[in-house]
């Protein structure tokens, strides 16, 4: 019984991870950006729902009507303003930049907010607990959290491959210079691209907070845990993110019931055995 | 007079020490067709590239009714109605052949999702791509793949159309379909501008006839004329074969 409820809680962890990594793998597939800084705009998010909750007096949920727009919008101005100028031939410049984003985004929320830990409060819905069978109760936010991001991945499939937009982001990724003469502006179809990654980001990053204690250093983690889940699940396939997220989830909620110090450890050497046995992922897509 | 729908004026490229266009000047009128020829480097499909706004000229200006739109960028000028096909097809392979239509028609032509399937599935039906409609267009045979280029050029609506070498590797029963369609198009009203090498279903789809040679049009006019002439004859000559 003990190990049904630890995978049932890796499983349901591993939907916010798929999250982490469902906003990288689409701006890596729209534009091959690789967004250092994703981690780190997780954690901002995190923050602006902190401050708008506390300045609202909203509950967190509450606050993502305002933080998922606001984070698209700040998506949308970014990619427009600054990374559309760093994309080209050569993947170092994006790198570059938005590694450098990612210290200026870690040290301003530092000097905001202080290295103290933080955490938003939900109120009652983060002890509810519902009974799945005997002896194996789930808490109502993890649950909620795991259905929201596999409705986050379902979405995002939707829009990919049932929307006027998301066949703008297919004939973009496929040739940026044929697309053009098809009437598709790239830094506008690239800015899209990053508002809605980051619109993800929102909503992970308000997950993020309402679970966990959080403080500004915790980005590049999240970075590294959104992509293993996307190495893990296959580059390019969203379905196969979410599985690589569940397995990252499971491997870590593994480990850290043998040893609370294994954590950590038990994600990375998941992944390596994926990286190992099958480089190309466990649910590989021909190409993006 | 009435004003060209799409005019150069003095426009120059050059790249390192290779001069592509030489202060070229070109007018195409509403609903004129117009063809190319030229060696192989004459500069054609840079002209293309510099009309669809992928070449920026060093110097001179394009000039889209009556506009200047030298500045303007590809996806705005695909807009305005400039469509172009290419010599080398440049299909999204990840798509299916409709998908890719779809996208030329919703955003090359700003149309609506539900009204650009049924434009989209007739240009399908004229360019004979419609039985392959939902297969990947990266599946397509090299023939099909032209084919693609033209039907996702048409779809983006345009007034005017660059043809770059449409017609290379069709059979004569092909070629021939090719140039009704060409036909119906014009009788349509749009103005086409193509480059080929295909020489014979050129002259029986076009007005005019221009030579392009080393950046610079060393003969412009009525297309029989134009092929029989010396100065082609000397610069054909030795790649006859290839004509």
């Amino acid at each position: 019984m003990d190990w049904i409820n630890v995978i049932i809680q890796g499983v349901l962890v591993g939907g916010l991870y798929a999250m982490f990594a469902a906003g990288l793998s689409l701006i890596f597939g729209v534009m091959r950006l690789v967004n250092i800084a994703h981690g780190d705009l997780i954690v901002l998010a995190a923050y602006l729902a902190l401050v708008i909750t506390q300045t609202l007096g909203i509950g967190p949920l509450t606050a993502l009507l305002i933080v998922v727009p606001a984070m698209a919008l700040i998506g949308y101005l970014l990619q427009r303003i600054l990374l559309n100028r760093t994309l080209g031939d050569d993947l170092l410049p994006p790198l570059l930049v938005t590694f450098g984003l990612s210290v200026i985004i870690q040290n301003g929320l530092l000097t905001v907010f202080t290295a103290d830990s933080v955490k938003l409060q939900a109120g009652a819905i983060e002890v509810d607990t519902v009974r799945l069978a005997e002896g194996i109760y789930v808490g109502v936010l993890p649950l909620l959290q795991f259905a929201v991001a596999v409705a986050v991945i379902g979405g995002l499939q939707f829009v990919f491959y049932r929307t006027a937009l998301g066949r703008a982001f297919r004939a973009t990724a496929d040739d940026p210079a044929v697309a053009q003469l098809m009437g598709l502006d790239n830094r506008h179809v690239f800015a899209l691209a990053m508002a809605l990654s980051l619109a993800v980001v929102a909503i992970a990053g308000v997950f993020l907070a309402v679970r966990a204690n959080f403080d500004p250093s915790q980005g590049p983690a999240r970075l590294i845990f959104g992509f293993e889940a996307v190495i893990v699940g296959g580059l390019g396939s969203l379905w196969g993110t979410l599985a690589g997220g569940l397995i990252l989830g499971v491997a870590q909620a593994i480990g850290a019931h043998l040893n609370p110090g294994w954590q950590i450890l038990a994600g990375h050497i998941a992944f390596l055995i994926v990286l190992a046995v099958r480089p190309q992922g466990l649910f590989p897509k021909v190409r993006m | 007079m009435s004003m060209p729908i799409l005019a150069l004026e003095k426009i120059s490229k050059r790249f390192g020490a290779i001069v592509v266009a030489a202060s070229i000047d070109l007018a195409l009128d509403k609903g004129e067709a117009l063809g190319i020829i030229g060696p192989n480097g004459a500069g054609k499909t840079t002209l293309f590239g510099i009309v669809s706004g992928t070449v920026a000229p060093d110097s001179g200006r394009v000039l889209y009714e009556g506009s200047d739109i030298t500045r303007a960028s590809p996806a705005r000028r695909c807009a305005m109605g400039i469509g172009r096909s290419f010599q080398i097809p440049l299909p999204f392979t990840g798509m299916s052949v409709f998908e890719n239509l779809v996208v030329a028609s919703a955003f090359g032509a700003r149309r609506r999702e539900r009204e650009a399937y049924q434009s989209c599935m007739d240009i399908l039906e004229r360019c004979g791509l419609a039985e392959k409609a939902n297969r990947p267009a990266g599946s397509l045979t090299l023939l099909d793949r032209k084919r693609l280029e033209l039907a996702r050029a048409l779809a983006t609506d345009p007034a005017v159309l660059l043809l770059d070498e449409v017609a290379g590797g069709l059979t004569e029963y092909e070629c021939q379909a090719l140039v009704e369609l060409i036909r119906a198009l014009r009788r349509g009203g749009i103005s086409i501008i193509w480059i080929e090498h295909v020489v014979h279903a050129l002259v029986a789809s076009i007005d005019r006839l221009l030579v392009l040679h080393n950046g610079a049009f060393i003969a412009d006019g009525d297309p029989a004329t134009v092929i029989r002439s010396p100065q082609v004859a000397e610069i054909y000559l030795g790649i006859e074969a290839d004509a």
